[in-house]
């Protein structure tokens, strides 16, 4: 028997389907500290935090509430933030897109792009205030906005690039 | 065109159940990653050990790609020297202009220093750095600014030990791993370094901006003396980073005090050293150290 062939009514491997989002969201969360790049100011969008809100966007119902957790633990190591703030900023924007899908039935292109764009702000300043509380907010706002407007415009991007990621995991070998 | 979600269970009490669960799990896992960032917030030092493994994780990759690409950080800086040529040639001439003849000056400053310090016989503090290792890379993400040292707890550095590069202060280390270390990089918003004006010691705060500048604030409220052009250099006090490692130079004026560009550009710099932090028992060791060399010859 050809065990290369795919064969009729086969589902994708259960496997592969888990690991990708949980592996990309990883990745991008790690690859800031593995570039040979040392910023003088937050420079680089937050990757992990685009693929976690876009895969989201996407499949709502693919990962339970709580994913947060584990996977803001994973980019609080990596990012330099203090650990457990985006424990809880993630978790608190996945909460916000499981409410807003209740709320928006059919969501487009455009509202995904906006619901991204508006917790991406919202979780950066709030890192940022989370992690200097001594300093002015208006002075930790202005640090953070150059790279929030970056990944606002980024949000088409990573949903396209998580969109590919999906085909990928629901491919059928 | 996204699929709605079901999100209402139906009928079956167990899934009502298990939705139920995963939003308690969730809520109260958030509220205790708050509690989390905020207690981090408070004792830095004790959390960043955490990140040891990650950081372990990280630097092989960070030392291959630094080697395939060399350094790409500069870009911008890159982008926007190309764009402030002409300002900036006309402005280097006169700094030039004006360093050349502080130069006689502080020749003769230090002839004088020297003398006064051999008739006081005051020890200059050990040079010499603990260990050598450059800047893999650094948190480029978040608000905080630091960098990943090559080097940790195989070649001494520990935590609280200031780093230098060859033009100025780079930084402290924030904790050290097996063989990675962590550095809180002179413009974090929370590095707060205690300095002197290099020319008549005037003493002043410098705390970090978080995009590569630093705000210096001198610490009597009266005046603002700044001008553009100073040299600030550490002054010791706070006993951390030893004296006379030069900090940054003033660029303008603000409202109350100066906005300041660190000499040592983490970005760029080949090699650091890990200096020992200048707290009394080290200056005393030293200071027993120090005869010999003299007594020997």
């Amino acid at each position: 028997m050809n065990r290369a062939a795919p064969r009729l009514g086969e589902p994708a491997s259960l496997w592969r389907m888990r690991i990708v989002p949980i592996a990309s969201v990883m990745v991008a969360s790690a690859l800031p500290l593995m570039l040979p790049i040392v910023a003088s100011s937050p420079a680089l969008p937050p990757l992990g935090l685009l693929f976690f809100l876009c895969w989201q966007l996407l499949r709502t119902e693919m990962w339970p509430v709580w994913i947060g957790l584990p996977l803001g633990l994973w980019d609080d190591l990596f990012s330099g933030a203090p650990i457990g703030s985006a424990v809880a900023l993630w978790t608190a924007a996945s909460i916000a897109i499981h409410y807003i899908s209740q709320r928006i039935y059919w969501r487009g292109f455009f509202h995904d792009w906006g619901i991204a764009a508006l917790l991406v702000a919202a979780v950066q300043a709030a890192a940022a205030l989370i992690a200097h509380p001594g300093s002015p907010p208006g002075r930790l706002l202005g640090l953070v906005a150059p790279q929030i407007v970056i990944s606002m415009l980024l949000v088409p991007l990573f949903l396209r690039l998580t969109g590919q990621f999906d085909n990928f995991r629901l491919k059928r070998r | 065109m996204v699929r709605p979600a079901h999100r209402r269970p139906g009928q079956s009490r167990k899934a009502q159940y298990s939705l139920f669960v995963a939003y308690v799990i969730a809520v109260t896992g958030a509220i205790a990653g708050l509690l989390l960032a905020l207690l981090s917030v408070v004792d830095p030092v004790g959390f960043a050990q955490l990140r040891v493994v990650s950081q372990e994780v990280a630097a092989p990759v960070a030392r291959v790609t630094r080697s395939i690409t060399g350094s790409i950080s500069g870009v911008d800086d890159n982008i926007s020297a190309y764009v402030k040529a002409g300002t900036q040639n006309r402005r280097l001439r006169n700094e030039l202009a004006d360093a050349r003849r502080k130069l006689v000056a502080t020749s003769a400053l230090q002839e004088e220093n020297r003398q006064l310090k051999s008739l006081l016989k005051l020890q200059q503090t050990d040079k010499a750095a603990l260990a050598h290792g450059y800047l893999l890379t650094s948190t480029s993400t978040s608000s905080r600014r630091i960098a990943l040292l090559s080097i940790g707890r195989n070649l001494g550095v520990a935590s609280g030990q200031p780093v230098r590069g060859a033009d100025g202060l780079i930084g402290r280390v924030l904790s050290a791993g097996p063989s990675v270390s962590q550095v809180l990089l002179l413009t974090d918003v929370d590095n707060i370094v205690p300095v002197r004006r290099a020319r008549d010691g005037l003493p002043a705060l410098s705390s970090g901006r978080g995009n590569g500048f630093l705000d210096v604030r001198t610490l009597n409220i009266a005046n603002n003396p700044f001008k553009p052009g100073d040299i600030l250099v550490t002054s010791g006090t706070g006993g951390l980073y030893p004296p006379n490692i030069p900090v940054a130079i003033v660029v303008s004026r603000q409202d109350d005090g100066a906005l300041a560009r660190p000499l040592a550009d983490p970005g760029r710099v080949d090699a650091v050293a890990v200096l020992r932090p200048y707290t009394p028992d080290n200056i005393e060791a030293q200071a027993t150290l120090a005869p010999n060399p003299d007594a020997a010859p």
